[in-house]
């Protein structure tokens, strides 16, 4: 009743047809499609490194984490599969193959005949699923330590034996590397880059000098990162002859995070208000206490917040530390056997990214690479989030500490 | 008039003559190429309160700005000639150490400007920069520089609680306790009560009132019954130039410039 009456009586302010609310709407649900698109497919992204990672992380039996994969070191993977099911499997396939050529001369002139080898090739697709599934079942693979302890080696009577690079094992030695990397170049980058800021913003006499300063900062961000790692290749490793090692990849991940940490920085250090530096240097604080009492540490949230979030971007980066610090495989962790304590800076290391890379591109990619791949970038993920969350905890902490 | 203005004088000076500690001679003040301060010249007065007042942009803030050098913050700032003189000593002069003098010249700013630490740490500030760290010393500072505020029976309760929980008015009386703690000379203090409400504004006067006794005061503001309640001398200036200064009675009741006179009754400013 009500809404009849609604629908019939027109006032002032009733509802209207016009082009422009067709036109809001309508790019309203673009804007609103563009938008979930985008999160689709970074969802579907991380979803699919997840799901795929967790299957080399997780077991499931208790205790539920894979300590073999996350600590231990790379190595070949020895994959026995049975070998009366591989030939099965085998023919099936060319079975396939031939039937659906044959299909495929047919399609045109003799349909129900196309028809037939359709429907062949359907159950001979059901029949290597199962025996594919069975497979997997039946095959055996080891890592090389377990390959080497085996009393017996599987008769290559029985299985086909094949062997994969970098596949078995685990990635510890990259996830030390990674963090080792990321830690130092913090260090570096954020000492560097705090000096140059705190000069920048608080010394410095503005003009054409500062101008073009800030701008050749600004600029260093656009070098892409290959050039970084040749910059870093050629000034570390062979003129400063640190070789490829830790040192030269900190060195080059800093120099990368710079512009950024100092950008963060500056920006963070004019944020805070006038009045505390005045305030300071009324009642006679030279101008470094006034910084370090009064600026620097109400600063400090901001720049260490963008400066982690800075550096943990450019620890994704594979290019710069591929020729300054990473070693494709490396079977010592950085703390064994070393001579002196300063062979540590001096060593090279695995690290995620690169190992990504190289377990990616330099093997075919096939089922039996794919559980390292997935996983590496599951834990590489899970490292660069857990950096971003630790910013995120020290900002909200040091805030808390200043109340302000 | 004459009559008048001779009673009123006699009235307002105390029996002693007042020796002056701040000499401003012929000063002229420049923040790059516009000129800001034309031919300055005023003596202020020991131990008593000189209130500048005067339109936005006459200049007031900037004089008073020169007496502690935080107009060395602004690069383009400059004095182009004249002097200042603070206790016979021209601060302008390549000897001086600005710490030293800012020590000595305390100042408090119009927007409350208390750190974002606890109470009692932002007192003890200007100690501490100074390398005090003696427990008992800090404590007997704060204590009475706080008492000096008159903050003390507010806060004694919550010294360790952030500054910023306070009113605005305490706010303020903070950095006027501040300031105390350094035990300046002369007291800087630039449109105090501007953001305060009535209550904190007859707080922070009476609290002026006070000080007097101590200290010297110099007091910008833009509320002329705050310049006549407060003050013993008013300064009126008007586009960088010192129109008058005279005893506040002689400027209020009795100014000798028509400008003054429009001022302070109101028809422009």
């Amino acid at each position: 009743m009500k809404s009849d009456t609604n629908k019939q009586t027109t006032h002032l302010f009733s509802q209207r047809f016009s082009r422009n609310k067709v036109m809001e709407l309508s790019i309203t649900g673009i804007l609103r499609f563009f938008t979930y698109l985008v999160i689709v497919l970074a969802g579907y992204l991380f979803l699919d490194i997840t799901y795929n990672g967790s299957k080399a992380v997780f077991t499931k039996e208790a205790p539920f984490v894979n300590f073999q994969f996350l600590t231990e070191k790379p190595q070949t993977l020895h994959v026995f599969e049975p070998a009366d099911i591989d030939t099965q499997l085998k023919s099936a396939k060319a079975e396939i193959l031939t039937k659906s050529i044959k299909r495929r001369a047919l399609s045109n002139s003799n349909y129900e005949a196309a028809e037939a080898f359709t429907l062949a090739i359907k159950d001979l697709n059901k029949e290597v699923k199962e025996l594919d599934d069975l497979r997997k079942e039946r095959r055996l693979m080891f890592s090389d330590t377990e390959y080497r302890a085996l009393a017996t080696t599987p008769s290559t009577k029985d299985f086909v034996y094949s062997t994969y690079a970098y596949s078995g094992g685990g990635i510890g030695p990259a996830i030390i590397g990674t963090i080792l990397l990321v830690f130092g170049s913090i260090l570096i980058a954020l000492t560097l880059g705090v000096l140059c800021a705190v000069y920048l913003s608080e010394y410095s006499k503005p003009g054409k000098v500062l101008q073009s300063i800030r701008l050749s900062i600004l600029n260093l961000s656009g070098v892409p990162s290959i050039v970084f790692g040749l910059f870093g290749f050629g000034l570390f490793v062979l003129y400063l002859d640190w070789g490829v090692s830790l040192m030269a990849g900190w060195f080059t991940l800093a120099l990368m995070a710079l512009p950024v940490i100092i950008t963060a920085s500056e920006e963070s250090m004019r944020a805070i208000p006038k009045g505390f530096r005045e305030g300071s240097l009324a009642l006679g604080a030279s101008k470094w206490t006034c910084i370090r009492t009064n600026v620097l540490p109400y600063a400090m949230p901001g720049i260490l917040t963008s400066s982690i979030m800075g550096i943990a971007r450019v620890a994704g980066e594979t290019a710069p530390i591929m020729f300054t610090a990473a070693f494709a495989l490396r079977d010592r962790l950085p703390w064994e056997g070393l001579e002196n304590s300063t062979d540590f800076f001096f060593q090279g290391v695995m690290a995620l990214p690169y190992h990504i890379y190289v377990v990616s591109s330099k093997i075919p990619q096939n089922e039996y690479t794919q559980n390292m791949q997935y996983g590496t970038a599951f834990v590489f993920l899970l490292i660069v989030g857990l950096f971003a969350l630790s910013s995120i905890i020290l900002r909200v902490k040091v805030r808390k500490k200043y109340d302000w | 008039m004459n009559v008048n203005f001779d009673i009123q004088g006699k009235q307002a000076e105390p029996s002693k003559p007042p020796k002056p500690v701040i000499k401003t001679k012929n000063l002229d003040f420049a923040y790059g190429d516009s000129q800001a301060l034309f031919n300055i010249s005023m003596d202020i007065f020991k131990k008593e309160v000189t209130a500048f007042i005067g339109p936005s942009g006459c200049g007031k803030s900037t004089l008073l700005r020169c007496f502690n050098r935080m107009n060395d913050l602004i690069d383009i700032a400059q004095i182009k000639s004249g002097s200042i003189r603070i206790s016979d000593i021209d601060i302008y002069n390549k000897d001086v150490d600005v710490i030293e003098l800012r020590k000595h010249v305390g100042m408090v700013f119009q927007k409350s400007n208390p750190f974002p630490k606890s109470i009692y740490e932002n007192i003890a500030y200007g100690m501490r920069i100074q390398g005090v760290k003696n427990r008992s010393e800090l404590d007997e500072t704060v204590e009475s520089s706080l008492r000096g505020a008159a903050l003390w029976d507010e806060v004694k309760d919550r010294l360790n609680k952030s500054a910023l929980g306070l009113s605005g008015g305490q706010q303020q009386r903070l950095c006027i306790a501040r300031a105390l703690a350094v035990k300046p000379k002369i007291i800087l203090m630039d449109e105090p009560c501007s953001a305060l409400d009535p209550v904190a504004t007859a707080k922070v006067e009476e609290l002026i009132h006070k000080l007097k006794k101590h200290y010297t005061i110099v007091v910008v503001t833009h509320n002329m019954q705050q310049a006549a309640r407060v003050s013993d001398r008013t300064a009126f200036f008007y586009l960088g130039r010192l129109v008058e200064y005279e005893t506040t009675e002689q400027i209020f009741m009795n100014p000798k410039n028509s400008k003054t006179e429009a001022y302070v009754s109101g028809r422009f400013g």
